[in-house]
């Protein structure tokens, strides 16, 4: 048979692959330089010290001091900022929902509001307070932790916002009330276990920004990860090419992670259906 | 590009009088399962056929392929004596109506008329005034100017009616158009598309898994099996003399009712000989064990201190009721009575059970 | 907050029951550790850049700051960040488009969509610094493909000047990023069209090219020009890769703020400073504003 829709089906097959292989090699290519740029050796040849430099703490510690204070510090960052982006945005983007709906607006439109102001604005405003946090709490890295949470507001609400979408909240609280619980319990206990994944992924979307966030940190001084890769670029530009390659990876083994979590949740409600 | 095979027949002279479709020998497979397994189907001109089903049959798919949307892996498509199998879709003027949110989202209710007619170079006036006539026709004159996102999904199904009609195809195709929509918008609108196909005389493949949507808008529903037809008859044949136990089975409720075959092609149930539909399908060897497939109202209950069957529930239905009561065996038989015979037949009453001698199938 | 607790509030409560003024103060009091943070962290900041646009050094009233913006090297500067933002808004816009075009006509629940969108989230978010020494191990001066190039193909990549730390660099440079912001901006806009459009104007006679002018096309349009305004705004705000690369001078408006915030030198730098974050503040605004309006009408479409 003449076949005009599988003739069809191949020509998009055949675009597919062409726009793949293109960018594909655009987006690879710098990936492929990093591991080859941190793989050369003296005289041209492999080499995998720095791998196996980064790999050894202690030992990393002791050549690159500021580069390990700038590790530990974004480590830290990420524990503290997840914590008080989820801590502060979760209960409230509930508690709005629940019980002020005039809110909602509002609150929505001072999450979204930081994806209208860029970092390096936001620095030149946050530069009075945090002489404030400085007098308050030490210049310590991890006070960055307040601009963080600033920072992934519009992308922690999203996720949030929409996980609350998919389930009828007010149904279950109402249910989870007419059964005698307070609303502390209905939003730990009936509420959140159901938005577990819009959570998880406002989790994993945060720890992949502090981890690649350089304005801020850099601006008020304060040493991170990026910020430390930057400065060792200029003496051992092998170096921060693998923190800088290492850093990746593990942002993007977090995000399709995420996908996957995202998708098991996704089954599990087609299965609900069927 | 605009000037198609299809305009330039002259307008309406296909329409009127409608043409006849015809499907040979179709097959198609995806991967090891038959989704049309040699399927023959004749359409008589201007007739509407209701293709039948559950999910996975190959109605759809046989409608897809009338349309241009598939390709058979073998078998032809004729339509009014022409082979359609190589035309693509563009080029075979049917006019289809999908299951849902098929209109275009950034065109009003008219100009989503008009499109086809704007597809053949028809000047605005005269486009303007079909889609109109087409949306009167529909009956949602007065609701042109809207945007699809600002109809109820009955009106969106209404505009892609009148869209399939405007173009004056050769072939009428609808793919389960009304499954996305309320019971009560469902029946409503389920007539009018008879209506509006009696009147614009075009042949019509309905595809459903509705067999009381297939039974009332058809003149001949086809019960479609594992990528092939069962049966191919008018509504009450399907519903009165089903050929197979699966179209007994599927259309209308059956009850399943233990019995022993006895001669000539009759069976015995609770102490009552009955004749087969199909005769031919009783087992060769008499007395042997049978399941017949007995309807609701083929079963009478009479209230009876000595009936050994009791009632256990009943389901007022307006006019009608449906009682269920149980076999001493345990089988459980659900008749259809008059509601005014429900004070006779409260729970726990002990009744007898007689079959009406009308035709009965054997289930498989 | 005022507005709020004077009106009622119909849907938190069981209709006919007014809710006690001091229950409802206790209910606004769930919200408050919200609203404080959000006031002093972006609130006031926003605050400090406003006023501090209009205050002079003698911390008086003044629009000299935002005269000087008028400035010719300030001027050069925001139509630099401009041309840049919209060339690679552009090309990032067109190539992302097709990309994600690629990705859905491929299997929905694939592993080849799957891994694409998870790098484009990373890419996307994850440029700054580490873009940087990307290219630079690429294209660097001692980078794997200049290399490659001088000694095999006998190509001088930098023969006319190493335009990787300039203007021309940050072009390239900021295309990786946007690329994939664009895929993921735009990927829900493709998978709200629905295969039935593209049947019923087929079954009307409509040739795939019809389809893609009328149909296709026209409904893409307000998706496809709000993600270019989200790239545009996404590379006007973006700084740290800018940072990590440019070596000399400060080419775009980012880099000038970053200029007038660590000189201390020259007096009233720092207020000219904040007059050029709001000058980004606007612009952004402006851009962002116009992204929703378009983000609206096409979940209408797609939705």
């Amino acid at each position: 048979m003449a076949g005009v829709i599988r003739r069809r089906a191949r020509r998009q097959r055949l675009f597919r692959w062409v726009v793949l292989t293109v960018l594909g090699i655009f987006f690879l290519l710098p990936l492929v330089a990093m591991l080859e740029f941190t793989t050369r050796g003296a005289g041209g040849g492999f080499s995998a010290h720095t791998w196996r430099l980064l790999v050894d703490w202690p030992k990393l510690t002791e050549t690159y001091p500021d580069l390990s204070t700038g590790i530990r510090a974004s480590f830290g960052l990420v524990l503290l900022t997840v914590a008080l982006t989820l801590v502060l945005l979760v209960p409230t983007v509930i508690w709005v929902r629940l019980r002020l709906p005039r809110l909602r607006r509002l609150v929505e439109f001072l999450c979204l509001l930081p994806l209208t102001i860029p970092a390096i604005v936001l620095v030149v405003g946050l530069a009075p307070v945090y002489a404030w946090v400085t007098y308050f709490l030490g210049g310590s890295p991890l006070t960055l932790t307040f601009a963080y949470t600033v920072l992934v507001l519009p992308y922690a609400y999203r996720s949030v916002d929409a996980g609350l979408s998919a389930i009828d909240v007010r149904t279950l609280a109402e249910a989870a009330r007419s059964l005698g619980a307070g609303w502390p319990t209905v939003i730990w206990r009936v509420v959140l276990p159901n938005i577990r994944s819009a959570v998880l992924s406002a989790a994993f979307l945060t720890v992949a920004l502090v981890l690649g966030e350089f304005t801020i940190a850099s601006l008020l001084n304060r040493t991170n990860l990026q910020v430390a890769v930057n400065l060792l670029g200029k003496s051992s530009a092998t170096m921060s090419v693998a923190v800088s390659l290492a850093a990746l990876l593990l942002a993007f083994v977090l995000l399709l992670l995420l996908s996957l979590v995202g998708d098991g949740r996704r089954r599990t409600l087609k299965k609900e259906i069927s | 590009m605009t000037a198609s095979p299809v305009a330039a027949e002259p307008v309406g002279a296909a329409a009127r009088h409608g043409v006849p479709v015809r499907l040979a020998g179709l097959r198609r497979s995806f991967g090891t399962t038959h989704a049309l397994d040699g399927l023959d189907l004749d359409l008589a001109p201007g007739e509407l056929v209701a293709l039948l089903g559950p999910s996975g049959c190959g109605k759809t798919t046989a409608l897809r392929v009338l349309a241009g949307l598939e390709e058979a892996d073998a078998g032809r498509v004729l339509v009014d004596g022409e082979d359609v199998t190589d035309r693509p879709v563009n080029r075979r003027g049917m006019g289809m109506v999908f299951q849902a949110y098929s209109l275009f989202p950034h065109l009003t209710a008219r100009e989503n008329v008009e499109f086809g007619l704007r597809l053949r170079g028809r000047p605005g006036a005269r486009r303007r005034q079909r889609a109109e006539e087409m949306l009167e026709l529909v009956g949602i004159a007065a609701h042109g100017h809207r945007f699809p996102h600002q109809l109820s999904g009955g009106q969106q199904q209404r505009v892609a009616l009148a869209r399939a009609l405007a173009i004056e195809p050769r072939v009428l195709l609808l793919d389960e158009p009304l499954s996305a929509l309320d019971a009560k918008v469902r029946v409503q609108l389920r007539d009018e598309i008879r209506r509006i196909q009696l009147e614009v005389g075009t042949t019509t493949l309905f595809v459903t898994h509705d067999q009381e949507e297939a039974l009332a808008v058809a003149d001949r529903v086809g019960v479609m099996r594992g990528g092939r037809l069962e049966q191919l008859a008018t509504p009450a044949e399907i519903y009165l003399r089903p050929a197979t136990a699966f179209v007994a089975d599927f259309v209308g409720l059956s009850n399943r009712i233990p019995g022993r075959s006895g001669p000539d092609g009759t069976i015995r149930v609770l102490g009552q000989t009955l004749p087969l539909v199909a005769p031919d399908a009783a087992p060769g060897t008499p007395d042997a064990p049978v399941t017949a497939l007995v309807r609701p109202e083929a079963v009478d209950l009479l209230p009876a201190p000595d009936g050994d069957a009791r009632v256990l529930a009943a389901s007022f239905l307006g006019p009608i009721s449906r009682v269920s009561v149980t076999l001493p065996d345990g089988t459980p038989v659900v008749a259809q009575v008059g509601s005014d015979r429900l004070a006779d037949l409260t729970p726990g009453t002990p009744v007898r059970v007689r079959l009406r001698p009308a035709p009965v199938a054997l289930a498989s | 907050m005022a507005v709020v607790t004077t009106m009622p509030d119909p849907g938190a409560q069981a209709p006919g029951v007014r809710p006690h003024p001091a229950r409802r103060r206790v209910r606004l009091l769930g919200v408050v550790p919200f609203f404080g943070y959000v006031g002093i962290f972006l609130a006031v900041p926003t605050l400090v850049v406003a006023v501090g646009a209009v205050t002079g050094d003698d911390g008086g009233f003044t629009l000299d700051n935002l005269a000087r913006l008028g400035d010719s090297y300030v001027l050069a500067a925001f139509g630099r960040s401009i041309l840049l933002s919209a060339v690679t808004a552009l090309l990032g816009a067109v190539l992302g488009a097709l990309l994600g075009y690629a990705l859905v006509t491929a299997r929905p629940d694939g592993l080849l969509r799957r891994a694409v969108t998870a790098a484009s989230g990373v890419l996307a978010q994850f440029g700054g610094v580490t873009l940087a020494f990307a290219f630079i191990a690429t294209i660097g001066l001692s980078g794997f493909v200049t290399e490659f190039l001088r000694d095999r193909v006998g190509i001088d990549i930098y023969a006319s000047g190493v335009w990787l730390f300039e203007l021309p660099g940050l072009l390239l440079v900021y295309a990786y990023f946007q690329i994939p912001l664009m895929v993921i901006v735009f990927l829900p806009a493709l998978d709200g069209i629905r295969p039935q459009w593209r049947e019923a104007a087929a079954s009307l006679g409509g040739s795939t090219w019809q389809y893609w002018r009328l149909v296709g096309m026209p409904l893409l349009a307000p998706p496809f020009l709000g993600g270019t305004l989200l790239l545009f705004a996404n590379a006007f705000s973006a700084y740290a890769t800018a940072a990590a690369l440019v070596s000399q001078g400060s080419p775009i408006v980012p880099l000038q703020i970053r200029g007038a915030l660590t000189s201390e030198v020259v007096l009233g730098q720092q207020n000219l400073g904040k007059a050029m974050a709001l000058g980004m503040i606007v612009v952004v605004a402006l851009v962002m504003w116009l992204y929703a309006l378009l983000q609206k009408r096409s979940a209408k479409w797609l939705g």
